[in-house]
């Protein structure tokens, strides 16, 4: 009957990623990880630079977000339509993210015309005119954006979670600033922001394409000629300090947004990997973890619930994140509690572990599929503190985890009893 | 790069052996009907395997909207030969990611796996592609799934509520008027015996397209398609679509959608258009130039230059295309406001300003620019396997060709600015269209948020 059970055991032995990545020092000293591949004639570049929103100071909350923005906007003798045109005459895709900890720049071009794009980048990087009417352009759409925001159930709920988890400290404020003080930044915040933020002591650098490490080297002085050697200073880390218990944020909508989750797990923790584990067992964000079946398979719950390990460059939490109807939530957080209760106390079977360890081992060389994913691995992974070889060794580094180590970092990450829920919506007999 | 079948210096002689447009893309069908299209790239050690059914919720019966889509989730419910969830299960344990989709005029299930996985994931697909049974236990509680999936991604989304309402009104007889996910009353009524009988009267190998796309040598990919589907019978079921077509529009729509979770408040239209056409794609070629040249760029096409930068009254304005459809495809034009413009002021703005690029042609830069642009997108396109693959399915979906395909980018080429003035003729006309208002109702609340 279960003719197709046979070849479920039939797995082969996991793929190594093999992704063969050379450090490249550049004359002046920058460095970078290369992964060269010549089949398609372009290059695809990414620039992380650590810092990012928490670089703001609370009453100029959003300048590091509108800065970014603004990056395109206008530089050196172009202004903002004249910047436009000339990316597009390069065929050049250039993109400028703020998030909390970090702000990105995303390049790719082609091969023919990768100093001419270097050069232009380079100018908005060094030379952003932040002129007024560009300012303003931004600022509208920053405010309308905030606006929406404001009457999303999910934003409403992450902001809510972290206003609490990091009361007082840069991670409890909305990376992109509030209307307050998005309404107030001038030129002179927006120029404070860009000389703090993007800065050589806090980049890193990851490339993939068509370009050789030389020739790599040579164009990242091309496009650092002018950014400065040091930035602002980042703030110092803060732990986690919301109160457990439920809190109820009305809001209109057929559904109510849960956020809930504790304290987390820092990335250079050693049990980290561990901790990594346990969650992909527990709510990873695919079908088949404990939380999914549970939740939507058994009981219809949800379309989907996930949970992550939120690690970030100054503080830790461990959050899950799902909507269901007004109705379900009751049952929902009482589900929550029982899952949690179940994997602090008994841990995870060697079952589990034996099938997460071959799911993430085989899916880990799948993320290096193309110049731009791996361009913004490389960077990710050095922002992340990695060690160039980590790309070969992390698949031993996971099937060498034992039971006895994933079962004592769940036991000591889950803490039923320190969850706290933010439920957005009408949710029915919770207060 | 990837150190497993070949060395850097073979990669390199190949690309100068190959440019990088003469990619390898080979398509066949076997005897029972099933197409079957290849996509070689062999950078990564990785492999996409699709499915994709010429079925979708255009073909649902009346009342039974969501059948398709809800039939999509029962797929991965068990075969006579697989227990409930096995088949996520059997991929998870290979290392890959599964996942499925449903649109009005197909289906497509998919994995992403390690190249040397790929027997078991076709043979899997080949098997609920004819064995699919499932019990009580199991659609029962995903029906309750896909109201909450509704709830989720359509009723709690004030945009996307405005959206399905739009379609609504576009479509005055055609199914595409009817949302993908269904109506809730009729979700709510959905059986597994209905499911059962769309799943017999739609899937089998004469009604469905595999895609292969990566790691693949490709006539081991086609020898494999052959050994794994070829044994399929044709499903006598299946028959062409036939659809209720739309009337003449002789009469302009409009709506007013209301809701105090609007943080933005927009004007939308959507016009009723051609669709891409087999052997001949030129019109909607012209389409496609014509929005790139009107809201293809945030700062430099024609809605964002004159609305946001010159005259400072939109916050964003836009123009998109939709033309992968088998039957009617969708032109849409649409701009937010700047707080202290009105709706109706905004949607005069912007009427005027296609009107005055219909009228004053196309600016030779900018027509040069989109045109170096869409040669660069046929480069850049060929980083995303997956995204090829998706491609190829859409598009042999809806009855177009590989040739079709492989030769979009040189349609688009090919256009002249007259063809894009010529074409854009139809924005003048408001008869086959919708225009829609999204607003928040006025209170304390939104006023003191918009200062």
């Amino acid at each position: 009957m279960k003719r197709l059970v046979a070849l479920f055991i039939l797995i082969a032995a996991p793929l190594r990623a093999e992704v063969d990545i050379t450090p490249v020092t550049s004359p002046s000293g920058l460095e970078a990880w290369l992964v060269e591949e010549r089949s398609i004639p372009f290059v695809a570049l990414e620039l992380v630079f650590e810092g990012g929103a928490t670089l703001d100071e609370d009453d100029t909350a959003g300048a590091v977000n509108m800065m970014a923005a603004l990056l395109s906007e206008g530089a050196g003798d172009l202004d903002a339509q004249e910047f436009a045109m000339r990316s597009e005459e390069l065929a050049a895709r250039l993109s400028f993210d703020a998030g909390r900890d970090t702000v990105s720049v995303t390049a790719r071009f082609l091969t023919e015309d990768a100093e001419a794009v270097i050069d232009h980048l380079r100018m908005a990087l060094t030379e952003p005119r932040f002129d007024e009417d560009a300012i303003e352009r931004v600022r509208a759409q920053t405010l309308a954006s905030l606006r929406r925001d404001e009457r999303d159930p999910n934003t409403l709920a992450a902001r809510a979670f972290a206003s609490a988890a990091f009361d007082g400290h840069a991670y409890a404020r909305p990376a992109s600033g509030t209307p307050d003080t998005v309404g107030a930044l001038d030129r002179d915040a927006l120029r404070a922001a860009h000389e703090g933020a993007i800065a050589r002591d806090r980049v890193h650098i990851g490339a993939a394409g068509d370009i050789d490490a030389d020739t790599l080297g040579t164009l990242l002085d091309r496009l650092f000629d002018g950014i400065p050697d040091a930035g602002a200073a980042i703030p110092d880390r803060v732990s986690f300090q919301a109160d457990p218990g439920v809190e109820v944020i009305s809001f209109d909508g057929p559904q109510t947004v849960i956020a809930f989750g504790h304290a987390g797990i820092p990335r250079d923790d050693p049990d980290f990997l561990s901790a990594f584990v346990a969650n992909e067992i527990f709510g990873g964000g695919r079908f088949g973890t404990r939380l999914m079946r549970s939740l939507r398979e058994e009981r219809g719950l949800t379309y989907g619930i996930g949970s992550f390990l939120s690690s970030g460059l100054l503080g830790d939490s461990y959050q899950g994140r799902l909507s269901t109807d007004n109705a379900n939530v009751e049952v929902v957080m009482d589900l929550l509690r029982e899952e949690w209760t179940r994997i602090a106390e008994d841990g995870v079977t060697e079952e589990e572990l034996d099938r997460i360890v071959t799911y993430l081992t085989g899916a880990y060389p799948l993320r290096f599929d193309g110049n731009g994913s791996i361009a913004s691995i490389m960077a990710s992974m050095q922002y992340q503190g990695f060690d160039i070889d980590y790309v070969n060794i992390r698949n031993d580094l996971i099937r060498d985890l034992t039971l006895d180590e994933v079962n004592d970092v769940a036991a000591r990450l889950f803490d039923p009893d320190a969850l706290v829920f933010f439920a957005v919506g009408q949710p029915v007999g919770v207060n | 790069m990837f150190a497993r079948s070949l060395s850097l210096a073979a990669l390199i002689s190949l690309a100068l052996l190959r440019p990088a447009h003469a990619e390898p893309v080979t398509h066949s069908v076997l005897d029972n009907g099933l197409e079957v299209v290849v996509i070689e790239d062999r950078r990564a050690p990785v492999v996409v395997n699709m499915v994709w059914y010429r079925v979708g919720a255009a073909d649902e019966p009346p009342g039974q909207s969501g059948i398709a889509h809800f039939l999509e989730h029962l797929m991965f419910k068990g075969t006579d030969s697989m227990d409930p969830g096995e088949f996520s299960a059997v991929v998870e344990a290979n290392g890959g990611r599964d996942n499925a989709f449903t649109s009005w005029d197909y289906t497509g299930y998919f994995q992403r796996v390690a190249a040397d996985r790929l027997d078991l994931m076709m043979q899997m697909e080949a098997d609920r592609m004819q064995n699919l049974a499932f019990t009580d236990a199991e659609w029962l509680p995903e029906r309750d799934v896909i109201l909450e999936e509704r709830g989720q991604v359509l009723e709690s989304r004030v945009g996307a509520q405005f959206n399905e309402a739009m379609l609504a009104a576009l479509f005055k007889s055609h199914p595409y008027g009817i949302p993908i996910i269904g109506w809730r009353h009729e979700m709510e009524e959905l059986t597994d015996d209905m499911a059962m009988e769309f799943y017999r009267a739609h899937y089998g190998p004469n009604n469905a397209i595999v895609v292969i796309a990566g790691d693949v040598d490709t006539d081991e990919a086609m020898a494999k398609a052959e050994r794994y589907f070829g044994d399929i019978p044709p499903n006598p079921n299946v028959t062409d679509p036939a659809r209720p077509m739309e009337p003449p529009h002789l009469a302009e729509r409009r709506l007013t959608f209301e809701d105090s979770r609007v943080g933005t408040p927009t004007v939308s239209r959507l016009y009723l258009a051609p669709a891409r056409q087999s052997g001949d794609q030129a019109e909607a070629a012209s389409l496609q130039m014509l929005a790139a040249l009107l809201g293809g760029s945030s700062s430099t096409s024609v809605l964002e230059r004159r609305l946001r930068f010159d005259e400072g009254i939109a916050l964003s304005a836009w123009a998109s295309y939709f033309g992968t459809a088998r039957d009617y495809g969708r032109f849409s034009l649409g701009i937010a406001p700047v707080d202290g413009v009105s709706l109706e002021e905004a949607e005069a703005a912007m009427d005027r300003v296609v009107a005055e690029f219909l009228e004053e042609g196309v600016d030779d830069a900018q027509f040069e620019r989109v045109r170096r642009q869409v040669r660069a997108s046929e480069v850049y396109g060929l980083d995303d396997t997956q995204g090829r693959a998706r491609q190829f399915g859409a598009a042999l979906s809806i009855g177009l060709t590989v040739d079709d395909v492989t030769g979009w980018i040189d349609a688009l080429d090919a256009v002249t600015p007259e063809d894009v003035i010529e074409a854009g003729q139809m924005l003048l006309d408001r008869r086959a269209s919708v225009t829609g208002y999204l607003t928040a109702p006025d209170d304390t609340e939104s006023a003191e948020l918009s200062q």
